[in-house]
C-alpha cells in the first residue's frame, strides 16, 4: 500500500469517524434516560470500530483511549454495570477526546504527543466500580449485538436470488460521499447557466423561428430542473446541526443546577448546507439561553407551580419560502422592565428612551451590542456577546430572528432563514436608468399612488403625507414611513436631479426590515426574475446597502438592495407604524390563533378572506394562457407548469367572473410547487385584531369574521388544497404545516 | 546570467499626462469601454461593476483614485483588468500604449519630486527615452478607505 492508498484510508476512516462521534453524542445522551440495550450495542459497535482501525492504521493513543471506553461500554453491554451521570459523562469526555485526536490527525498527519492518561484512568476506575445495589444479570449479549461473521453466514441462504452475471459483487451502495467543494462547483456553474438561459430567451420572439423557441423552451426546463436538482444535492436536513443539542442541553443543566427536558420537530426539514453551517452557531447560542437564562433553577420552577424539569423546545419548518426555525423555553420569560433598567444602567438608552418604547419594543434590545440580563458573569454566558452577534450572523444570510416572550410562560426565539442563497427570485426595480433588485423574502407587497387618489387635506401629494419632515403613506389606516430611493442614492448618482415635476404616480415596494416595514420609492417596477446572486467584491465590502449584484438578461450588472441595510441607513429604527399599533392596543406578541393579515376578495356575492402567508403573489392571466393538461386547468408560469383552481367550485359558490375577462389568481406556494387560485375580484389587505368565530362544519373555511363591516369567511387553504390536488399537497403541506 | 540582462515587460497606459505601466504578469487582459453599473454609497473611486464573461469584475477609477478630473465627455476610459487572488479588478485608465521590455536593471525608487498619490502608488520609475514610466503598485491602489462619496465631497 503506497503513501497515497494509505492518506485515502485515513481520512475515510476520519470522516466516517467524525459523522460516527456525532451519532455517538446523541446517543449517549438518549441512554442515561433510556438504558436501551440497543443503544448500549450500537455505541459499542462504533468505539470497537475506532478501535479496531485506529490498531491498524498504527494510532496507538486513539487506540488506547477507545480500548478503556469500549471495556466501560463491553461491562454496560453485558449489565454488570448500570449507566450514571459519571458513565455518561466519562464517556462523553472520551467521545472528545477521540474527536480531539481525529482532528489533530487530519491536520498534522499524525498523533502528535496527545496523551490522555488522566482520562484512560477515569474510564478504567469507572469500569472497575461496582455500582451498589445492582445484581449482574446474565448477558443477553447475543440478542443485541450481531456479530458480522454471523449475518455473513446467512446470506448464502438466499442463493436463489438471481445475482448479475459474474462475480459475487457486493451490492452497490445507494448513497455516495461527494466533495463539497464539487458540489460548490456545480452551484457557481448552475448559476452561469441559468444568466445564460435568461440571456437566451431575450431573443425569444412569438414570431421568430420556431425550432429556434422550441429549443429555448426546452434550454428553459432543462435549466429550472438541473437547478431545482443541483439545489437538492445540497440540502440537508436540519437534524445535522440539532444532533448536537442534546449533549448541549445535557452538559449546561449538569453545570448550573437545572433540569431541562429538550424536544425536538421538524428534524428532516432542509436546508443549503452552506446556510446550515452558518447557523449552527447561533443556534447554538440559542439553545444555550434558553438553558442558561432562560430556564428558571428547580426551586423557583416549583415556588411558580411548574414541574422542576424546564422544556426547550426546538421546531423546524417551511413557511412562504423560507425556514423557519423555533427555540423555545417554558421559562420566566422576559422581563421588559428588568431590561429598561438594564439598559438604563448600562447607558445604552436614556431613561426617556427607555420609558416611552412598548414592552415589545423593549425586548430588540437584548440584541444590542454589550447587553447581557444576566446577574452574575458565568463562564456560559452573561457576558454580553453573544445575541448582537446571533443577530449578525443571521441577518449575514439574509435572515432575521425575533423575539416573543410571555412573563412567567416562556421565550421563544424565531430564526427565519431563506432556503438557498445562490439563486434567488427578486423584483426589478428601477431608478433612472438603474435597475435594482429586490429579493423576494423582503417584499410584503407592491402600491401604486395614482395623483387623484390623494385625499383632501393638507400637504398630500398623491397619497403622500408629511410627518415632521418625513414622507409617509397612509397604508389601510397605518403610517408607513417612505423612502424615495432615489434620495437614499442621490448624492451620488442623481447629482442633486431630484425628480422635481410633479408625477402622475408613485411606485412604492412595501418591504421588510425585521419588523419594521417601510415603502421605498422607486421610478418604475420592471418584472420579477430568479437571479443569481454574486457577492461584490473586496473593494466593496463597504457597500452595506447592498446584498450582492447579479447579471440581468440582457448582460448588465443590477446591484441587489440589501433592504437591512438601506433601513439601518435611513435610521428607520421605531417606525410610526409600530407606534400606532401600540396605541391602538393590540397585544402584538399574542399570536395564538388569530390572522393578522388578511387578503380580502370575493366570489359571487361572497366575501373572503386568505391568511397573507398563503398568499406568495397575485397574478393575472388572460383566458388564452390557460391550457389543459387532463382535465385540469394549468398555466405555465415561471417556467413550471402550475395547476389552477378554481376557488368557486372547490367551495360551492358560484362565481360571477365573466367568460373571456382576465383571471384574478392567487399564487399559493410551498416549499415544493405553486398553485393558482382563481377568485372573482381582488379588493384589499387588511391587517387587524381578528375574531374569527370556528365553522368547522363548513368545507374549506377556517372560520367567519367581521371585516370593514362585512361578514368574511376565512379560506382553509391548505385543507382545500389538500382535496383539490392531494397529488401534490398531500404530503407537502404536512412539511410546511 | 548578469543582472543587467534581465528584461522586465510592463503595460503602459496614460492617464492625463502621466505614463504608467504595470508588469504584463499581473494583467489578465485589456478591454474596451463596457457598460458600467454605477455603486452608490461607495468610495468614488470604486464606482462600479462590469460583467466580464458572467463574472463580477469591480471598477476601479484611476483618475479618482490620483485626485484628476473625470476624464473629457465624449472619450471612453479603457478597462486594464488585473488577476488578483480574490478575483479580478478592472483598472479604468485613459489610453493603452505599447508593452515595453525595460532592463530590470533600471529601476530606480520614486523619486523625492513626487509628492501626494504619486508617490504613495508607485513602487518605483524607469527613466526612458523622452519619458518617464511609472510603475504603478497594484496593492496600494487598491487599499481604498472605505468612505462613503458624500463625505469625500464635504
Amino acid at each position: 500500500m503506497d503513501d497515497n492508498e494509505l492518506d485515502e484510508v485515513v481520512n475515510e476512516f476520519i470522516v466516517e469517524s467524525h459523522e460516527n462521534l456525532d451519532d455517538l453524542d446523541r446517543a449517549l445522551v438518549l441512554l442515561e434516560h433510556d438504558n436501551d440495550p440497543n443503544v448500549v450495542a450500537r455505541i459499542f459497535r462504533t468505539i470497537h470500530t475506532i478501535k479496531g482501525t485506529s490498531g491498524f492504521l498504527g494510532f496507538s493513543t486513539l487506540e488506547s483511549v477507545s480500548h478503556v471506553g469500549e471495556n466501560l461500554l463491553s461491562k454496560l453491554r453485558d449489565r454488570e454495570l448500570m449507566i450514571s451521570t459519571e458513565i455518561t459523562s466519562g464517556l462523553l469526555a472520551m467521545v472528545d477526546a477521540i474527536r480531539e485526536i481525529l482532528q489533530t490527525v487530519s491536520t498534522s498527519g499524525d498523533e502528535a504527543g496527545l496523551a490522555y492518561p488522566a482520562l484512560v484512568e477515569r474510564l478504567t476506575e469507572l469500569a472497575v466500580a461496582p455500582t451498589a445495589g445492582v445484581e449482574p444479570e446474565a448477558a443477553p449479549a447475543p440478542a443485541t449485538f450481531t456479530p458480522l461473521t454471523e449475518i455473513a453466514e446467512t446470506t448464502p441462504d438466499v442463493g436463489e436470488v438471481p445475482k448479475p452475471q459474474g462475480e459475487d459483487r457486493p451490492p452497490a451502495s445507494e448513497t455516495l460521499r461527494v466533495d463539497v467543494s464539487l458540489l460548490d462547483d456545480l452551484m457557481n456553474l448552475v448559476g452561469e447557466l441559468v444568466l445564460a438561459r435568461n440571456q437566451i430567451l431575450q431573443f425569444v420572439q412569438p414570431q421568430g423561428d420556431p425550432a429556434f423557441n422550441a429549443t429555448s423552451q426546452r434550454l428553459n426546463l432543462i435549466t429550472t430542473e438541473l437547478q431545482a436538482g443541483v439545489m437538492k444535492t445540497r440540502m440537508q436536513p436540519i437534524e445535522n446541526v440539532w444532533n448536537k443539542f442534546p449533549r448541549v442541553v445535557r452538559d449546561l443543566t449538569i453545570n448550573c443546577g437545572k433540569q431541562a427536558r429538550l424536544e425536538m420537530e421538524g428534524k428532516h426539514t432542509e436546508l443549503d448546507k452552506t446556510l446550515l453551517e452558518a447557523i449552527k452557531d447561533p443556534l447554538t447560542h440559542l439553545v444555550r439561553n434558553a438553558v442558561d437564562h432562560g430556564l428558571e433553577s428547580p426551586a423557583n420552577r416549583l415556588a411558580s407551580g411548574k414541574s422542576t424539569e424546564g422544556l426547550v423546545r426546538l421546531s423546524a419548518y417551511h413557511e412562504g419560502g423560507q425556514v423557519i426555525v423555533e427555540i423555545s423555553d417554558d421559562g420566566a420569560g422576559i422581563d421588559a422592565d428588568k431590561l429598561r433598567r438594564k439598559a438604563i444602567q448600562k447607558g445604552l438608552l436614556t431613561s426617556e428612551e427607555a420609558h416611552s418604547r412598548s414592552d415589545r419594543e423593549m425586548l430588540n434590545v437584548i440584541f444590542l451590542p454589550g447587553f447581557s440580563t444576566a446577574e452574575a458573569v458565568s463562564n456560559i454566558s452573561g457576558r454580553g456577546v453573544g445575541m448582537d452577534v446571533v443577530r449578525t450572523n443571521i441577518e449575514g444570510i439574509g435572515g432575521s430572528v425575533e423575539v416573543q416572550t410571555v412573563l412567567g410562560a416562556g421565550t421563544t426565539f424565531r430564526v427565519k432563514i431563506p432556503l438557498t442563497l445562490a439563486i434567488v427570485p427578486a423584483l426589478v426595480v428601477s431608478v433612472g436608468q438603474d435597475r435594482y433588485a429586490i429579493p423576494q423574502v423582503s417584499l410584503i407587497e407592491l402600491v401604486r399612488l395614482d395623483a387623484h387618489q390623494s385625499p383632501e387635506g393638507a400637504t398630500v401629494i398623491g397619497g403622500i403625507e408629511w410627518v415632521q419632515g418625513l414622507p409617509v403613506h397612509r397604508l389601510r389606516g397605518q403610517l408607513l414611513p417612505l423612502v424615495f430611493l432615489r434620495d437614499v442614492f442621490e448624492n451620488d448618482l442623481y447629482d442633486g436631479v431630484i425628480d422635481s415635476e410633479p408625477r402622475e404616480s408613485f411606485n412604492i415596494v412595501v418591504v421588510q426590515a425585521d419588523d419594521h416595514q417601510f415603502g421605498l420609492v422607486v421610478d418604475d417596477i420592471s418584472d420579477t426574475a430568479e437571479i443569481v446572486v454574486k457577492p461584490l467584491g473586496r473593494l466593496l465590502k463597504s457597500a452595506d446597502t447592498f446584498a450582492g449584484a447579479t447579471i440581468m438578461g440582457d448582460g448588465r450588472v443590477a446591484l441587489i438592495l440589501d433592504v437591512m441595510g438601506i433601513a439601518n441607513r435611513i435610521g428607520i429604527t421605531t417606525s410610526e407604524r409600530r407606534g400606532s399599533r401600540a396605541a391602538t392596543g393590540v397585544d402584538v406578541t399574542d399570536v395564538s390563533g388569530t390572522w393578522r393579515r388578511l387578503l380580502l376578495f370575493s366570489l359571487g356575492d361572497r366575501h373572503l378572506g386568505l391568511p397573507l402567508e398563503a398568499v406568495a403573489r397575485l397574478e393575472e392571466f388572460s383566458p388564452a394562457d390557460i391550457e389543459m393538461s387532463g382535465h385540469r386547468a394549468v398555466v405555465q408560469y415561471r417556467g413550471e407548469i402550475m395547476h389552477l383552481i378554481d376557488l368557486g367550485d372547490e367551495l360551492g359558490m358560484p362565481s360571477s367572473r365573466v367568460e373571456g375577462q382576465p383571471m384574478q389568481v392567487v399564487v399559493y406556494t410551498d416549499a415544493n410547487s405553486s398553485v393558482g387560485l382563481v377568485v372573482d375580484q381582488i379588493f384589499d389587505i387588511v391587517e387587524e385584531h381578528l375574531d374569527v368565530t370556528e365553522t368547522a362544519d363548513s368545507h374549506g373555511i377556517a372560520g367567519t369574521a367581521v371585516i370593514h363591516g362585512q361578514v368574511t369567511d376565512v379560506i382553509a387553504v391548505k385543507q382545500i388544497l389538500r382535496s383539490a390536488v392531494p397529488a401534490i399537497f398531500a404530503t407537502a403541506s404536512e412539511v410546511a404545516a | 546570467m548578469s543582472v543587467e540582462t534581465i528584461n522586465i515587460s510592463y503595460c503602459t497606459f496614460t492617464l492625463g499626462d502621466l505614463h504608467l505601466g504595470v508588469p504584463v504578469t499581473e494583467i489578465q487582459e485589456v478591454i474596451r469601454a463596457q457598460v458600467r453599473t454605477r455603486v452608490p454609497l461607495v468610495s468614488s473611486v470604486i464606482n462600479g461593476l462590469i460583467n466580464l464573461r458572467g463574472e463580477l469584475v469591480t471598477t476601479v477609477d484611476l483618475r479618482a483614485r490620483f485626485g484628476l478630473p473625470p476624464i473629457a465627455a465624449g472619450t471612453e476610459s479603457m478597462n486594464v483588468v488585473v488577476r488578483r487572488d480574490d478575483g479580478a479588478v478592472s483598472i479604468l485608465v485613459d489610453e493603452i500604449r505599447d508593452v515595453l521590455d525595460v532592463a530590470a536593471a533600471d529601476f530606480e525608487p520614486v523619486p523625492s519630486i513626487f509628492s501626494g498619490p504619486c508617490r504613495d502608488l508607485m513602487t518605483g520609475i524607469y527613466k526612458l527615452d523622452g519619458s518617464l514610466l511609472l510603475v504603478l503598485d497594484i496593492d496600494k491602489l487598491l487599499d481604498v478607505p472605505a468612505v462613503h462619496r458624500d463625505e469625500v465631497h464635504s
